[in-house]
């Protein structure tokens, strides 16, 4: 996928106000896709719909043992660490933008 | 605890001036000036020993539009090499609340141009498992899907 589609995708899923709650869910720790369901009150074969919105965006992967499918957020994809690059890579052209303007401000040595 | 792990990563910046390496240097060197555009408004405390071998501290709340609202970041760093208009070399650690999440090594290139100079920067870093820890992926987490949904019912 290329970024762009990536994202699309990220946003896609996360329009949803039932995938939201079933990411705040697991945010918690993992769960099983019957787990995930009660709660909503919604069934599980509509639970498993969404579950594949999410993990084809790669937010959640699933695992399955048996007749038991366990869910959890992403280690990769959508991780933390990544958000955490990113944003230190922000960090550092915000404080160029304010150099800029410190140099600007200032006169020749 | 995470499992031990180190993810090396590497950004380079460049940006251009429209003054000279000296000018754009001089708000490096000295403490004031480099407090205001490398700490900004977000600085709770920030020293500078602006010679090879001496420190800078700079200590931060992180802001809301960042993945940690309101934890404290702390760049614990040492000035490794200073060639005066040309070059700026440190190594330093960052915190994120009680933990130690990465290390780096920057380094500041100024050259003249025709119109002014350009500054280039290399940031080479090692982040640690602190920094995807499942506490810290936790709060993470929240926070986004917190500000997910307000911004959400904003709409």
């Amino acid at each position: 996928m290329t970024s762009t589609q990536e994202i699309d995708s990220v946003f896609h899923a996360l329009a949803d106000p039932t995938r939201r709650a079933i990411l705040a869910r697991l945010s918690q720790g993992p769960s099983s896709a019957s787990g995930l369901a009660a709660p909503l009150s919604i069934t599980v074969t509509a639970v498993g719909q969404h579950l594949h919105v999410l993990e084809a965006s790669r937010l959640i992967t699933t695992r399955k043992q048996g007749r038991v499918r366990t869910c959890a957020v992403a280690p990769e994809g959508f991780s933390v660490l990544e958000r955490w690059i990113g944003h230190h890579r922000a960090l550092w052209e915000d404080r160029f933008d304010r150099l800029e303007l410190e140099v600007a401000a200032s006169e020749e040595p | 605890m995470p499992e031990p792990s180190v993810l090396h990563d590497t950004f380079v910046i460049e940006r251009l001036f429209a003054a000279s390496p000296a000018r754009v240097f001089a708000a490096f060197a000295d403490p004031v000036r480099k407090r205001r555009w490398f700490a900004g408004e977000a600085s709770g405390e920030f020293r500078c020993d602006f010679r090879v071998g001496g420190a800078e501290f700079n200590r931060s709340i992180m802001g809301d539009q960042t993945p940690f609202p309101g934890t404290p970041l702390v760049s614990d760093g040492v000035f490794l090499d200073i060639v005066t208009d040309h070059r700026i070399v440190m190594a330093a650690a960052m915190s994120l609340g009680e933990r130690r999440i990465s290390t780096a090594l920057t380094t500041y290139e100024f050259r003249a141009t025709p119109t002014g100079s350009t500054m280039l920067f290399t940031h080479q870093a090692a982040f640690f498992e602190g920094s995807d820890g499942p506490q810290m992926r936790r709060a993470g987490w929240e926070a986004i899907l917190s500000r997910l949904d307000q911004a959400v019912a904003g709409e």
